[in-house]
């Protein structure tokens, strides 16, 4: 009997009994003789609980991670601080093990929580209606596309920035591949989606335009502008956004835009290797009905007190089959009530304070950064907490992170990763948790693995601080 | 009330690091035409409040840990909380994705170990762990089958054969794929019509997608006949492995003749559902479709230098047949973590328990309601021994007693339990679906055939009872249809 199940010998044989079987083998006489595994699975004797903690723990305790070394990573997800409340809260059992709250009397909770995700969700984004969430951020761009073809009937090109996340990008390449449209990338200028060549890239064909802010490279993006051809050819503007960002840049309602999404993780999520997180989704009224995800919605009961359900389910997969508008039969509620409890921890003031922190700091790190000789920004674009970097060394950017990591650091993402046009590319980004100290211990590490010395940079320090 | 409407101007939680660099004004760092003109309207709400709302709702909902939760297709077992403790500890919980992988070892290794064990489970050779949810494993799979069949030039293969047994995802996510549903009838015993589906193989069929065992809980006997019937015809063989937790350790999908399965890590494998996710769900697959699976790709090597060193895992992108991405980062890995505990602390023996314990739960439960009024009221759909799960027909009680399966499910949350999924296959009238798991004791299971048998007995006397139900939850029945007429779905901005 293993410790997760309850029948005993004497259980089993009466349990048996009850149903007329002579044996646990009768129990599986409708897989035909020649299907039946006759052998034992391969796998290791199981372990007793400590056993097999001290098992996992040996594994965990083989990563880097963010507590063990001083963490400059992001590229998607972000080191910012997750409260206590929010581990609390979440590991509540009436959280944690129920399921899709298709029994609505007894799931308002999660339904509640669902509505004020949503209700903060459009607040971020300045869109009127919002989802409970999806998988994560770069499914949500293609989720994005293929509402947006559903939309604009008939039409077959999407138009993405490649300042796009670039796992964005090459999963809805994927998704595209199987819904048939074309994907037309547009390339960057200074750092910035290229305007004039997204001009040139949009027609009458194009059912969405897609760009992200702050790009993957860090840049603040125009949206305005950038909103401007896809509105004149009748397409979808649709903006991935990073939710810190928010607390302090224009919402993508405000300057228009159809749909707004992004990755849910810096919203007090951990970083769990990249997942599970969620992705947010928020959209224009009128795309309610074809907008994917769970939607909590506000009712009345018998009684005729307030109450939330699932709202919209006809237009989900079990109901509407192959008619749905979308095959998605999840929503990461766990993780999207660590959103909203996030934010309610931050509040109004606290989201904005959070933001101009970041971006304080970031203008700090740059210049702090640039003062090393060799290091200079690849754009000096506007950033919020996250910028690119050019560093000219001669083993390659690879091995300088190997030898910054040698000294505790994560320094940053190398672009050639995914940009091979930037060779020299490094990414780093900040979050709260990183003080000035840490961007200077930073910045005497990297100096000392281009140069040897970290001496200019001690002088530099001086002239910054003072 | 919500977090929204307990908010007071001027409270609030957060104490923020203090700035220790230059207050410069945001808008000399950034133009003020990029800049947000008015806060996003959050709630001010202190700690302590935050605390208290989200602990006084939490109460509003029905859990696991508290009583039986026999939804059936959703697969709800016990949360072992060793899997939470392991997946918090911070070598996972706090690892970034973007980590250098010479620097996450553990991780790889792990997602290497879980690959090879749901390997063996499936009986297939090759696992991609990256899809996020069984839907979005499904997803993978059929796009797969495009790249397959495009790299041989058979890109006129359009139609997803697609039984009506099948989960309600299967044909939203053919359609999704851009292929076209050419769904195949069931017969009378709820397996697949043989004829029906010979009649519908042709050279345009790309893929079958099957749930086995299906949605009515019944394993298919004719299985390996259907899957050669479609290999011939040059299809690609899908087994949606939403079920695997009935036949685990005792039959697999691959012997079965399958290319691609999905495993539902939260039902199989048990995790936390959280109102419904996070998931995820893997793929395992056979030679002729791994060239094409998503990127990353888990790579192992084995020390060469001969000093002992042990093998150092990678990551691997350059794969030119690969479909590319599905997702961000490399799949849900605190789910892994999860899993993976639940895979080591059974073992090959227990998982086999397990499934061996949901069927006999399964069973007995099904023994016991036909003991009582349920036998009378509410017959099995397909008079089959079923797997893990059976799907019981409310038609007669509707006809006899006045009252829908709906009013059975909203009498037996007064009960305290959970109810079962409910209308749910589409197939059956007034659908009843009912799995207890391998966790549920055997006197949770005679508790619940009790409470339907006594819920019964109720609609006998007076319906009513019934079908004004519930009446000691948090809130009675609920108007489901006005949240979709005009749905008001976030907070009035006040």
């Amino acid at each position: 009997m293993s410790r997760y199940t309850s029948a005993t010998d004497s259980d089993r044989a009466a349990m048996l009994e009850a149903i007329g079987a002579g044996s646990i083998d009768e129990l599986f006489e409708s897989i035909p003789p020649e299907l039946r595994l006759d052998r034992d699975l391969e796998l290791p004797d199981g372990l007793s609980e400590t056993e097999a903690f001290d098992h996992l723990a040996s594994l965990a305790a083989r990563n880097a991670d963010a507590d063990s070394e001083l963490c400059f990573l992001g590229a998607g997800m972000y080191d910012h601080y997750s409260p206590a409340i929010v581990d609390a809260i979440q590991s509540r059992s009436e959280f944690l093990t129920p399921y899709t709250p298709y029994q609505p009397e007894v799931s308002q909770g999660g339904l509640q929580a669902m509505f004020e995700f949503q209700t903060a969700i459009s607040e971020l984004t300045g869109l009127p209606v919002a989802n409970a969430s999806l998988y994560e951020g770069p499914s949500s761009v293609a989720s994005a596309a293929y509402l947006a073809l559903g939309a604009t009937k008939g039409r077959r090109k999407i138009v993405i920035s490649r300042g796009v996340h670039p796992h964005s990008r090459q999963t809805l390449g994927a998704y595209a591949e199987g819904f048939g449209a074309e994907v037309v990338e547009v390339g960057l200028k200074g750092g910035t989606t290229d305007l004039d060549a997204l001009r040139d890239a949009v027609d009458e064909d194009t059912a969405a335009v897609i760009v992200q802010n702050p790009n993957f490279l860090g840049a603040i993006e125009d949206l305005d502008a950038l909103g401007g051809p896809g509105r004149e050819a009748g397409a979808l503007n649709v903006a991935a956004v990073d939710p810190i960002s928010l607390s302090i840049l224009k919402p993508p309602g405000e300057c228009g835009y159809d749909v707004a999404l992004g990755e849910g993780q810096p919203l007090g999520g951990r970083l769990d290797f990249g997942g599970p997180s969620f992705g947010f989704f928020a959209a224009d009224e009128k795309h309610i009905r074809r907008m994917p995800g769970r939607i909590a919605g506000e009712t009345r009961d018998v009684d005729g007190r307030r109450g939330f359900v699932l709202a919209l389910q006809t237009r989900e997969q079990h109901i509407r089959r192959e008619k749905a508008t979308h095959n998605i039969c999840t929503a990461q509620a766990l993780n999207a009530l660590g959103g909203i409890i996030y934010l309610s921890w931050l509040g109004k003031r606290g989201f904005t304070e959070l933001g101009e922190l970041l971006v304080r700091r970031t203008a700090y790190a740059r210049q702090r950064l640039t003062a090393i000789d060799g290091v200079e920004l690849l754009h000096d674009a506007p950033v919020v907490r996250e910028f690119a970097l050019t560093v000219d060394a001669p083993d390659g950017v690879p091995a300088l992170l190997d030898r910054i990591a040698d000294d505790g650091i994560a320094a940053g993402y190398p672009l050639a990763r995914e940009y091979p046009e930037y060779e020299d590319g490094l990414l780093v980004a900040l979050t709260e948790r990183r003080s000035r100290a840490d961007i200077d211990k930073l910045a005497r590490s990297l100096e000392r693995a281009l140069h040897g010395s970290a001496r200019d940079s001690e002088r530099e320090l001086e002239e910054v601080g003072s | 009330m919500t977090i929204f409407e307990r908010s007071v101007d001027g409270r609030r939680a957060a104490q923020l690091p203090p700035s220790d660099v230059d207050e410069t004004p945001i808008d000399e760092l950034i133009p003020s035409g990029l800049l947000r003109s008015e806060p996003a309207e959050l709630p001010e709400v202190s700690e302590p409040e935050i605390v208290r709302h989200y602990n006084r709702i939490s109460r509003r909902n029905f859990d696991l840990d508290t009583g039986p939760y026999p939804l059936g297709s959703c697969t709800m077992k016990h949360n072992p909380r060793l899997n939470e403790r392991v997946a918090a500890l911070s070598g996972h919980a706090r690892l970034h994705p973007a980590q250098d992988p010479k620097r996450a070892q553990g991780a790889l290794e792990l997602m290497w170990l879980l690959e090879r064990s749901l390997s063996e489970i499936c009986g297939l050779p090759h696992v991609s762990l990256q899809p996020s949810a069984g839907s979005h494993g499904e997803l993978a799979g059929l796009l797969l089958t495009r790249a397959y069949h495009a790299s041989r030039g058979e890109e006129h293969r359009t139609k997803v054969l697609t039984p009506d047994t099948a989960h309600g995802t299967n044909p939203a996510t053919v359609t999704m794929a851009g292929f076209e549903v050419v769904k195949v009838a069931t017969n009378e015993k709820g397996g697949v019509d043989m004829d029906d589906l010979r009649s519908k193989i042709d050279g345009d069929v790309a893929c079958l997608m099957i749930t086995n065992p299906n949605t009515l809980g019944l394993f298919d006997p004719n299985i390996a006949e259907i899957t050669s019937l479609v290999r011939e015809a040059g299809g690609t063989l899908y087994y949606d492995g939403a079920n695997l937790n009935a036949i685990m350790g005792r039959s697999r999908p691959g012997d079965m003749g399958f290319d691609i399965v999905h495993v539902n890590l939260h039902k199989s494998f048990s995790q936390p559902h959280g109102g419904g996710g996070p998931g995820s769900g893997p793929i395992a697959v056979s030679d002729r479709i791994e060239p094409f699976l998503p990127v990353p790709r888990i790579v192992r090597t084995e020390s060469s230098n001969g000093n002992g060193a042990g093998p150092s895992y990678d990551f691997a992108y350059d794969r030119p047949e690969s479909i590319g991405k599905l997702r961000g980062f490399a799949g849900n890995f605190g789910v892994f973590v999860r899993s993976y505990a639940y895979i080591t602390s059974l073992g090959g023996d227990g998982l086999t328990e397990a499934s061996e314990t949901a069927v006999l739960n399964s069973r007995y439960l099904h023994a016991k309601l036909a003991e009582g009024r349920a036998g009378k009221y509410l017959p099995i759909a397909f008079d089959e021994p079923a797997m893990h799960e059976f799907v019981l027909s409310g038609a007669e009680a509707k006809k006899q007693l006045g009252v829908r399966t709906l009013d059975l499910a909203k009498r037996l949350l007064d009960y305290g339990f959970h109810p079962p999924t409910v209308y749910f296959p589409l197939l059956v009238d007034e659908a009843l679906m009912v799995e207890p798991t391998e966790t549920e004791a055997r006197e949770s299971l005679d508790a619940l055939a009790g409470a339907f048998d006594a819920i019964l007995a109720e609609a006998e006397e007076d319906p009513g009872t019934l079908t004004e139900a519930p009446w000691t939850t948090p809130v009675r029945r609920l108007d489901e249809a006005a949240a979709s007429r005009k749905p008001v779905v976030r907070q009035p901005k006040g």
